[in-house]
């Protein structure tokens, strides 16, 4: 079943190259099958994932800092037909990371993309609510990238 | 000329009901909620930060910590993801042990789930305390193999931290045949108790396809008819040897959710019967490199935990220290549609969705 | 012997005016008598407080699988105590910007009425406080007062739970109050009269068990409804919305502290075990019964229901508000005035036939 997953999966990794020609469509070796997509051209390759090749649950979204640049996954999987996962990646530059949000086609990014913005610094552009989820308004910098540094100021004076 | 106004209730984090300090800002129109807004953040510790300072292994203590209720199935997450990530097989024995760990915790993450719903409810500890009764005599077993109760740190990369105690086995075949009269009898207590039926029954209905949409998995997914289980689809671990079923229900309120639970403890007694059974004697911990440095590559390794899809994205730079360790909770996504059902309920429905949700801070916040 | 036994109470009460009056004019041992009654039947309460807390917390222990208070004395007899050195003790807090005069009078509002309420109950033969002629209309009357310190203490403590609490009790109260007036005056129709020794009085039928509830089918109907809405009335399991702790903390009671705090569980202890005593007098023959001195058997009577609605509390999850609602309005409202109609037919049936 596994197997049958994979082919599949792979089925539509091959047809996405020939559908988005300009959309920077590479596969990725990892132990999931992987591509990599432009971020301007994220939404659309994500809206024909979820309509056309039934890939309808978004599982995850996270964002990586590899020091060089920011790489945010997208990991999409099919409830109906059980395939999947097939995952979207996305590179942008750490001085101005900025990925349009996928909110209008699932709403359970909502939160991720927030808690992204909130500990990477990734701005989802056409976030209704892009606002810090997990730390407070007015932390400095973002915890989890690689050259953050050290304790900020605590939040709240201490008055004993 | 009568002018009426909303109030607006800052329910948490300290709320006898939000279990533990998760808030909600709850705009009311009398007793009808207009909105919600969940705030989260308060137990953040920047779990995920404090995996990149340590070694793989330290992590695994603080997996614990996420979902304090099983931690045993968190363990499984990770170490199911570190394994697939560094390809380490796990001996047969291990693998029993696993799943025996993994849905003693699922019954014991769903006891508690029943029991505080009802509390929510406003059924005074009676259901919580049987069903608290019941989660000590799995305690024990828990702490038999692994020396504590909640926060077990029990797996390892390629098996488990301790062989089973002799008298383990024994024990826990003894409590998994006497579980089902249990299940009974809560269920004589509750599932037709007309004020529970009547308070649950429609109330907060999430239909599959926003299930769908909102990334939800877990036993609220089921609850809405979407027979979709991990174990099932993709399974990991030995969960393909077992016969079980993954029960779904069709109407997605509350009492479905909460039905869902008892059904699900059903089964995962039946996997628990056969594991007992079909457990072989053997080695319980594959032969690691006592520095463990796993080659350069990320993978990402789902499990269904008692809450819902649990994974972890781990990283490896080819040193000792992980990379990068996301953690996909299953609570802190599945909350996030609480908004959307709540809305134009009353406060005491608010406080049973968001009960019948089934919500853990440690895992929400990190 | 069997006689002092038979009528303990009203005999002390006789020899000590007896006594009295050896030393004091006549109006004056009179009054010195109901002082000390009063004394007597006040401190009685606040002792019967401490019993109500000391068993539900046992009772309820035993039902949830758990011992109760066990370290307080033999069998935790002394926690009450010990609870009320702790309310004593505890600080008294006001908060911020409450209304002072409404946030102090909720919990001296709640006592008076409970206590009060105990004025007209006949709890042995010839032991009542006052034997008025209206006695069920008092009753009535006086208990819904607890109403206005409901709300004078959601409203006094500027706390939006608090709010939240006050009108769900003051809506709740007022809706429970039609359809219990009704039931009870089923009790009256039978008995004929309004006078609370009087209604006992006439339940002394077949050797004291002569009791209303056993009119099939008004009695039993009219008693389940007005101990349906007597529960309503105190907020207790399953009607506790206006405190409902899951949900709005502990509604109008959630910023007091300390004594004020012990007042209002003093209150609502009191008055619960006031409905538990008024649906025996009106519907459980009060003090009749076979054998046993009166008072025996309306203490046997009384702690019984008292442990039914212990027993609700263990058992039942809360209704919601609306649900609630429905229920005395759409319910209890209807079938009490059908019984109503019934009792008057039945009462007609018998005067013809015994004419």
């Amino acid at each position: 079943m596994t197997e049958d997953a994979t082919i599949t999966t792979q089925h539509i990794v091959d047809q996405l190259g020939s559908a988005f020609p300009q959309a920077g469509i590479e596969p990725v070796a990892a132990k999931d099958p992987m591509v990599r997509v432009k971020p301007e051209h994220l939404v659309e390759v994500a809206t024909y994932l979820r309509d056309q090749a039934g890939l309808d649950y978004l599982s995850h979204v996270t964002g990586i800092d590899y020091s060089d640049r920011i790489e945010v996954l997208y990991y999409l999987y099919s409830m109906k037909r059980h395939l999947g996962p097939l995952a979207l990646r996305v590179s942008l530059s750490r001085e101005n990371p900025q990925v349009p949000s996928l909110v209008s086609l699932w709403s359970g990014a909502d939160w991720q993309e927030r808690e992204v913005y909130d500990l990477l610094g990734v701005v989802f552009t056409a976030h209704p609510n892009l606002k810090r989820i997990l730390l407070w308004d007015g932390f400095p910098g973002y915890p989890l990238r690689k050259d953050f540094q050290g304790e900020p100021e605590p939040p709240f004076r201490h008055s004993y | 000329m009568l002018k009426t106004d909303t109030i607006v209730v800052n329910m948490g984090p300290q709320h006898p009901s939000t279990h533990g300090v998760f808030r909600m800002v709850v705009t009311l129109d009398g007793e009808r909620v207009v909105n919600v807004d969940p705030v989260v953040g308060y137990l953040h510790r920047g779990v995920e930060k404090l995996a990149e300072r340590g070694t793989y292994l330290q992590f695994m203590p603080l997996t614990d910590r996420n979902d304090y209720i099983c931690a045993m199935n968190n363990n499984l997450g990770y170490a199911v993801a570190v394994e697939k990530l560094a390809g380490i097989a796990v001996p047969e024995r291990a693998e029993y042990i696993r799943v025996i760990m993994a849905e003693l915790g699922r019954i014991v993450n769903h006891l508690i789930l029943v029991g505080f719903l009802l509390n929510d409810l406003g059924a005074f500890f009676t259901p919580v305390l049987y069903c608290l009764r019941e989660r000590e005599k799995i305690l024990d077993l828990f702490e038999m193999a692994s020396g504590s109760r909640m926060t077990c740190n029990y797996m390892r990369f390629g098996g488990v931290a301790a062989d089973l105690p002799e008298e383990f086995l024994p024990r826990a075949r003894k409590l998994v045949a006497s579980f089902p009269a249990f299940i009974d009898e809560l269920e004589a207590l509750l599932s037709t108790n007309e004020i529970l039926v009547a308070r649950t029954r429609g109330v907060g209905v999430l239909p599959a396809d926003a299930a769908i949409n909102g990334s939800i998995t877990g036993p609220m997914l089921r609850a809405s008819g979407v027979r979709y289980d991990i174990r099932r689809v993709e399974p990991y671990s030995i969960y393909d040897r077992f016969d079980f079923q993954v029960p779904a229900l069709e109407h997605g309120d509350s009492y479905d959710r909460y039905m869902l639970r008892i059904l699900e403890m059903r089964q995962s007694v039946r996997i628990l019967e056969q594991a007992l059974a079909q457990i072989p004697a053997g080695e319980i911990q594959t032969r690691l490199p006592k520095a463990f440095r796993p080659a350069p590559g990320e993978a990402y390794a789902r499990t269904e935990s008692p809450k819902g899809e649990l994974g972890y994205y781990v990283v490896s730079d080819g040193s000792g220290n992980p990379y990068r360790i996301k953690i996909r909770p299953p609570s802190f996504i599945n909350i996030s549609i609480l908004s959307q059902m709540s809305v134009g309920w009353k406060v005491a429905d608010l406080i049973t969705i968001l009960g019948s949700i089934d919500i853990i801070l440690g895992e929400v916040d990190r | 012997m069997w006689d002092l036994v038979y009528d303990l109470f009203p005999k002390i009460s006789q020899a000590l005016n007896a006594f009295l009056r050896g030393f004091l004019p006549g109006w004056g041992a009179d009054l010195a008598v109901i002082v000390l009654v009063v004394t007597v039947l006040l401190l009685g309460l606040a002792a019967l407080f401490m019993v109500q807390t000391w068993l539900e917390r046992k009772v309820i222990g035993r039902m949830q699988d758990r011992f109760g208070p066990n370290r307080v004395g033999p069998l935790g007899m002394l926690q009450p105590v010990a609870d009320g050195i702790k309310m004593f003790t505890k600080e008294d807090v006001t908060p911020l910007r409450a209304d002072r005069l409404a946030y102090n009078l909720g919990p001296i509002l709640i006592i008076v009425p409970a206590m009060a309420v105990y004025a007209v109950i006949p709890f042995g033969k010839g032991m009542v406080g006052a034997d008025v002629n209206i006695g069920v209309l008092y009753l009535v009357a006086i208990s819904s007062l607890a109403t206005i310190a409901l709300l004078a203490a959601g409203w006094g403590s500027n706390n939006k739970y608090s709010l939240l609490g006050g009108l769900r009790a003051a809506a709740q109260i007022v809706s429970y109050e039609v359809p219990m007036v009704l039931s009870m005056l089923t009790a009256v129709m039978l008995a004929g009269s309004m006078s609370m020794v009087k209604i006992v009085e006439a339940q002394g039928g077949l050797f004291g068990l002569g009791w209303y509830i056993f009119f099939v089918p008004i009695g039993p109907i009219a008693f389940l409804i007005y101990f349906t809405c007597g529960v309503a009335e105190v907020n207790r399991a399953p009607f506790d919305i206006p405190e409902a702790e899951s949900e709005i903390v502990a509604g109008f009671h959630t910023e007091y502290s300390g004594m004020k705090f012990a007042l209002f569980m003093m209150g609502e202890y009191i008055q619960a075990f006031a409905v538990s005593a008024i649906a025996v007098t009106l519907f459980l023959g009060g003090w009749q019964g076979p054998v046993l001195p009166p008072y025996v058997w309306f203490g046997l009577k009384t702690f019984s229901l008292w442990f039914v609605l212990m027993w609700l509390r263990g058992t039942l999850p809360r209704l919601r508000v609306d649900q609630l609602m429905a229920f005395a309005w759409k319910f209890l409202l209807p079938v009490s005035l059908a019984n109503i109609f019934l009792t008057g037919i039945g009462i007609s049936i018998v005067q013809i036939l015994t004419k």
